[in-house]
């Protein structure tokens, strides 16, 4: 088997599994009442919490490959971020179940017209009204387009400088992510607090090798 | 012979050199920080399975009381014992379960200050042969959103202050719980501002709805809960409910409770459970019954309104949270 070889059949899906587990766990401790005694809440807050996991590993590619030399790390990075989008929806998705659709009156039963648009008015409002709703909403969004495009005939289409660019809303929703959390947490913000950490690191990354005189050695440059 | 000549440029224009090395330093602090943060966060976040606390004594003569409320579905032990927020044992909801067991509940003393007549140092046994206990089911409504139905025992405040004699200049009590860092590990951790303090008005501490818990579902209360001797009044949100008190103080001047010193403009003195006063961050219209699916509305003064209206007559209820 050839290196290649190796990573698209067993390194990969290694990391596929070890990916999905996470939901696997949830959903099995759920059915199970393996969860606390508010299972929803906690299904909200580990999608969530997965959601950035998954996006601070994301931004962990390209650094973890300038650092290591690695250059295979790249061919898992459309995968996490795949993931990170997948969790955020979960917790998307139980955001509207559990507390939207959950708080309706459902006046005229569950199957009805005024249910469907009973969920509109109570996600918009609430996504207008509260700063850390709206914050995570964003950062959900900014994930949308990043997953429509994260095929390779997308990116042929688009023409890799734009994908790039495009690509670069990932810090957008890292940066979002990080504040939803930060927000939404009553007093003890050190969980919020290590994110920030991790994801402010990886951004300084980014920018200080952006602000670097690009590819030619300090010293040399100055002798020049 | 070899003739060395000077570059002709300044050294100081060359010697970038220590910021030049230092770059792989920075790149390597920068990924270093990242793992170890990474790292520590698989292990922070605790789910918990969802067995409550251990059973302890069962508590005899208990009458039933008739301010209980009928036709809800009570929440078992094991939810109202493993899911709560005490966090003199730590931040999770599981944490009072998990850490708590250290913690020594018997004997206890409670010091009466004050504004009153008759201070001192009581022994909770003393304080306890005087009293019937009653057995009351309360609703109880968190201001994150979720709510019980816990049948608590124990007893109305207003005989224990009726026994110290409240002098005149008493306006409000202001109740004081235990922090012991080394039984309780929470108030290690200095987010709120040890030890933690609750406040009622005088009239809001002796209605007759207002009980100083020692018990829940006929047993000890445990330690999970406040043990051994904590707060319900049940129209108000949870965290005005002290836990394992150790003081009782009169005092005239409405006193700071603990979260209001945090973020006054969130958590206020008040606090009646209110669904058209939102906190700040989120909505108080509807709650959480644990155990169920689909969200409650929630009730003015948590369906109390009944027996506690009369005590806010005329105040702004906005202004007042």
């Amino acid at each position: 088997m050839t290196r290649n070889q190796q990573i698209r059949w067993l390194v990969k899906p290694a990391v596929f599994l070890a990916s999905v587990a996470p939901s696997a766990w949830l959903a099995w401790a759920a059915l199970n009442g393996r969860l606390s005694a508010n299972p929803l809440a906690d299904l909200t807050n580990e999608t969530g919490v997965w959601a950035l996991r998954f996006l601070c590993l994301t931004l962990m590619v390209t650094p973890a490959r300038r650092l290591t030399g690695w250059n295979d790390a790249i061919r898992f990075r459309r995968m996490l971020g795949l993931f990170a989008f997948f969790y955020g929806s979960l917790h998307l998705l139980t955001y509207v179940v559990a507390d939207r659709l959950a708080g309706l009156d459902f006046q005229e039963g569950i199957v009805a017209w005024t249910t469907a648009r009973g969920l509109a008015i109570a996600i918009g409002s609430d996504v207008l009204k509260r700063p850390f709703i709206t914050i995570g909403f964003t950062a959900w969004l900014c994930m949308v387009p990043l997953a429509i495009t994260s095929t390779a005939g997308m990116i042929r289409r688009l023409g890799g400088r734009r994908w790039q660019a495009l690509h670069r809303l990932t810090y957008a929703a890292a940066i979002a992510g990080v504040l939803h959390y930060w927000w939404l947490v009553k007093a003890d913000v050190s969980r919020p607090q290590i994110y920030a950490l991790i994801v402010g690191c990886l951004l300084a990354l980014r920018l200080w090798r952006w602000a670097r005189p690009a590819t030619a050695p300090m010293a040399k440059r100055a002798a020049a | 012979m070899l003739i060395k000549k000077a570059s002709d440029i300044a050294t100081s224009e060359i010697t970038h050199k220590s910021r030049y090395l230092n770059r792989r330093q920075f790149l390597g602090t920068m990924g270093m920080a990242s793992i170890a943060g990474a790292a520590g966060l698989l292990s922070s976040d605790s789910l918990m399975a969802a067995s409550g606390a251990a059973h302890g004594k069962k508590l005899a003569n208990i009458i039933k009381s008739s301010l209980s409320v009928k036709d809800e579905k009570i929440n078992s032990w094991d939810e109202i014992t493993s899911y709560n927020n005490f966090y003199e044992f730590g931040f999770d909801k599981s944490d009072a379960l998990t850490n708590s067991g250290r913690f020594v509940a018997s004997p206890w003393k409670v010091s009466i200050e004050g504004e009153c007549d008759k201070p001192g140092v009581m022994d909770l046994e003393d304080i306890l042969k005087a009293e019937t206990l009653e057995e009351r089911v309360y609703r109880h409504r968190c201001v994150e959103g979720w709510s019980m139905v816990i049948p608590w025992v124990g007893f109305p405040l207003v005989n224990l202050i009726k026994k110290v004699e409240p002098t005149s200049r008493a306006k409000f009590v202001e109740f004081t719980s235990l922090a012991d860092p080394k039984t309780m590990p929470g108030v290690r951790n200095p987010v709120l501002t040890w030890p933690y303090r609750e406040g009622l008005r005088m009239d809001e501490a002796m209605h007759p709805l207002t009980l100083m818990v020692v018990g829940l579902y006929g047993e000890v209360l445990p330690a999970t809960d406040g043990a051994p001797l904590r707060l319900a009044v049940p129209w108000k949100y949870g965290f005005k409910h002290a836990k394992s008190i150790v003081r009782i103080r009169f005092v005239d001047k409405q006193p700071l409770n603990s979260w209001q010193q945090y973020a006054a403009n969130e958590y206020g003195f008040y606090a009646n459970v209110n669904p058209v006063v939102d906190h700040p961050r989120w909505s108080q219209a509807t709650e959480r019954r644990i155990g169920e699916f689909l969200r409650r509305k929630t009730l003015m003064f948590n369906g109390y309104a009944n027996q506690v209206q009369s005590l806010y007559t005329g105040m702004d209820l906005r202004r007042n949270y």
